[in-house]
């Protein structure tokens, strides 16, 4: 059929994305909330998590401009909160990295914050782009019928 | 009783609501639980929505902590549970719970992606009833109706062995708690029936079968009831069980008013270190309100009952009045009696609340409180003075000082508080004057401020009882005042119905004369003090009064019944009282306590006298009711002069709004002010 094609294809995404590592089963919570109030939640939450959470990095990075002497305790809450976002979208890399990066502040390692951020805003803009292409492709293949877990 | 009813409805009123609430969700519970969601970060509160929508349950979602509280208070009744993250920009998690619980007593789960045991234990500690780590899953939260459940199921239960009937189990089986063991329901009906007599079963169950609500919804006034019913006890002594007799709430729990004073506890711990809140905790959470209760009856079985009900009745006149005159129709800040009220307002409810079935407890509870409350309270109590103390020392610890210094206008108040209650009790018998106190007593917030003065009367006076007795009687109102209240006076010897004077109140109102009767047991009540005992020869005081033909001497034997007229005999037995520590009849009296010694030696001189304490009493009181009394001016009878207390309760009462005539019928009003001590 035409349309199990692009199904599978996102199936297939989907997939990949898990076998990365790059989400985790809160997703799947994500998409079993979908419905037909909210086809697109999915896309929706991402896209605010997005918004809301490029404030966070800023703020962030604007802290860690201190360079040498950084306030660590104001950093850790900041990246409690990143955390506890990237969290609820079932980023699984970028939560492993915002995890890392709380260790650094509690033992006040400035050089492992720094490092760790630059590697966790990598991921977190890594993920936004392979999101991207996944909710395009599942626009295209139409709603799904249920959320399918990967395996 | 009218006060049943009076209460009945005022419960209705408040339960109603929550009783309406409680059956829509139990028709498809857990659906239409009515969740608020509190979370600083849009996209998990955007998720936290999406499932609870998906579970079915109403969801209302705020970013701050502040609008959070806000959407609570707007709408008491309006959420069945709340979840909130720890991490919040504006407050910290934790201190909304404490505000949630001591304002909404509503179920709190706490939320938060750190999992470290100490901030979990933070959140038991601070009374969250759970805590879930981010990221949620929806299946966490497709449970959370069990709290709810849970939380209603203690408060109903509690209520039972406070003595709600059977009706609350029947209510409670209908909500869908099912799980509700209906055992358990029974055996707490059993118990509490055996607790409490017939009689106030049956406003029991009247009132539960309104209140059946699930859960308590701490208003402004309830609360305000509950802390004049803490400081009334003191706070070393509030035991659950008193503050819920004291407070005379219909459908109230034990468990509503023992968890709500465990987070009011943390509360005042938070605000002041104070110690007290632990003595407190301690006191009353550990205190079998039965065992209180036990002792405290036997101290004056009778008396207490008899205070308990003057009690009643002043702490609703008081909220009446307060409502009548303070809170609703006038400012409050005109009203002296308004400052009074925290502490007054307590005195207040608890006879209010529990007038028939409390008033036992009530005794207990005055007996144990009066005397915190009126410590040396000074004969002036300026009503603002008292109202001044009140607000300021919010917390319990304050009472007592308050007191102190509001003594001034406070004696007067609390006696009239006090009398109050024993005029409920008293009236209970007579009857009808009683119930509509309750029902003026319904308008809490406006009368806190009144009822607050009176209670802070009686809670003088209760206080008082011991220490300051002698000062009492200068204070005179006041003192006895506290008379009625502190169990040691017993109410017995309070003969409200055997005050001469107080007879001649009832004339006016049924009310009345049992405040006059109440008025002169409050002298005689008080073992404590001299001047009691010196006024337990009521007769005295009586006899010097036989022309206070109270139409209630035979109403002597009812010290309290409830009758709102108590107040006039407060007022009556306040200047009685004084006579009698002085021994000298009427003139020591009427140096002591203006009002009230012009009351009673107008008593004394003729009912008319009588009427006016009365008046005095009720206009003080509340506006309310009283039946005749709007302004001491306006009673003619009354010798204003005489009657300080009459003068500040006018004051208090013109203030408010211009206290217009009690007419009242409350009986109860009549106490609110005048009838304090004793």
């Amino acid at each position: 059929m035409e349309r199990s094609q692009p199904r599978r294809q996102v199936a297939a995404m989907k997939q990949s994305l898990f076998d990365q590592g790059l989400l985790d089963e809160q997703f799947i919570q994500l998409e079993e909330l979908s419905d037909d109030a909210n086809p697109n939640f999915v896309e929706e939450i991402v896209t605010l998590y997005y918004r809301d959470s490029s404030r966070l990095i800023s703020s962030i990075e604007q802290a860690l401009k201190e360079r040498h002497t950084l306030d660590f305790n104001k950093l850790d809450t900041l990246m409690h909160q990143f955390k506890g976002s990237s969290s609820s979208i079932g980023a699984k890399k970028v939560k492993a990295e915002c995890t890392l990066f709380r260790e650094y502040c509690r033992t006040g390692n400035a050089e492992g914050c720094m490092k760790t951020f630059q590697q966790l805003k990598k991921e977190y803009a890594s993920l936004r782009k392979k999101l991207e292409a996944y909710f395009q492709l599942a626009r295209q293949a139409g709603p799904m019928e249920t959320a399918c877990r990967p395996k | 009783m009218n006060l049943s009813n009076g209460r009945g409805s005022m419960s209705t009123v408040t339960s109603g609501a929550a009783v309406k609430s409680a059956d829509a969700v139990s028709d498809q519970f857990p659906a239409g639980l009515r969740v608020l969601v509190v979370d600083d970060d849009p996209t998990c509160l955007m998720i936290l929505e999406k499932m609870l929508r998906t579970c079915l349950y109403e969801v209302t979602k705020c970013n701050t902590a502040e609008k959070a509280l806000t959407l609570l208070r707007k709408n008491k009744n309006g959420f069945d549970i709340v979840i909130s993250d720890v991490h919040m920009p504006d407050m910290d998690g934790f201190k909304l719970l404490e505000h949630i619980g001591l304002e909404m007593d509503l179920p709190v789960i706490m939320m938060s992606a750190d999992d470290g045991k100490n901030v979990v234990m933070k959140g038991v500690t601070h009374g969250a009833c759970d805590y879930l780590i981010k990221p949620v899953r929806i299946e966490a939260l497709k449970n959370i109706w069990q709290h709810v459940v849970r939380k209603r199921k203690n408060e109903w239960r509690d209520t039972e062995q406070s003595g709600s009937a059977e009706e609350g189990d029947r209510q409670q089986k209908a909500s869908d708690d099912a799980d509700y063991s209906s055992s358990a329901n029974e055996s707490n009906w059993r118990n509490s029936k055996k607790r409490r007599d017939e009689e106030e079963e049956a406003e029991e169950r009247d009132d539960t079968s309104t209140l059946k609500k699930p859960r308590v919804v701490w208003s402004v006034e309830l609360h305000q009831q509950f802390v004049a019913a803490v400081d009334q006890l003191g706070i070393d002594k509030a035991v659950p069980k008193k503050i819920l007799e004291l407070m005379n709430v219909p459908g109230l729990t034990r468990e509503n008013v023992a968890s709500h004073l465990q987070k009011y506890r943390l509360y005042l711990r938070r605000l002041s270190g104070v110690s007290q809140h632990q003595n407190n905790m301690n006191s009353s959470f550990m205190n079998p309100q039965d065992a209180t209760f036990g002792t405290i009856s036997s101290i004056n079985g009778i008396d207490l009952q008899t205070l308990a009900a003057a009690g009643q009745l002043p702490a609703q006149s008081l909220a009446t009045l307060q409502a009548a005159g303070l809170g609703r129709s006038a400012p409050k800040g005109g009203l002296p009696m308004p400052i009074m009220d925290q502490r007054n307002l307590f005195s207040f409810e608890n006879p209010r609340l529990r007038f028939t079935e409390g008033q036992q407890q009530q005794q207990h509870l005055s007996n144990s409180k009066p005397v915190n409350l009126l410590h040396g309270i000074p004969t002036n109590m300026e009503p603002k003075q008292l109202a001044s103390l009140h607000q300021s020392s919010q917390p319990l610890g304050n009472m007592t000082v308050r007191v102190n210094a509001s003594t001034q206008s406070n004696p007067l108040l609390m006696q009239m508080a006090q009398s109050q209650p024993r005029g409920h009790m008293l009236s209970e018998n007579t009857g009808p004057h009683l119930p509509r106190l309750p029902s003026s007593l319904g308008q809490p917030s406006a009368s806190n401020g009144t009822s607050n003065a009176l209670m802070g009367r009686n809670g003088i006076a209760g206080s008082t009882r011991a220490p300051g007795y002698n000062p009492i009687s200068q204070s005179s109102s006041m003192m006895n005042f506290p008379i009625n209240q502190t169990t040691e006076m017993p109410i017995s010897s309070f003969p409200l119905g055997s005050t001469p004077g107080i007879s001649s109140i009832t004339t006016k109102g049924s009310f009345q004369e049992e405040v006059t009767s109440g008025i002169k047991r409050a002298g005689g009540f008080v073992p404590n003090y001299d001047i009691f005992s010196e006024l337990q020869k009521p007769h005295d005081w009586e006899v010097s009064n036989p022309s206070l033909t109270y139409n209630a001497a035979s109403q002597h034997a009812n010290p309290l019944h409830g009758n709102i007229d108590v107040s006039p005999s407060v007022l009556v037995q306040q200047s009685f009282s004084s006579n009698q520590q002085t021994g000298q009849s009427r003139d020591a009296n009427t140096m002591i306590v203006k009002p009230i010694f012009s009351a009673s030696e107008s008593m004394e001189q003729g009912t008319l006298q009588n009427q006016h304490l009365n008046t005095l009493v009720t206009d003080n009181s509340i506006r309310v009711k009283t039946e005749r009394i709007p302004d001491a001016s306006s009673q003619t009878n009354f010798y204003p002069e005489h009657y300080g207390q009459e003068d500040l309760m006018s004051a208090l009462l013109k203030q408010q709004e211009g206290i217009g005539p009690a007419e009242n019928d409350f009986d109860f009003d009549g106490y609110s002010l005048d009838n304090v001590p004793v």
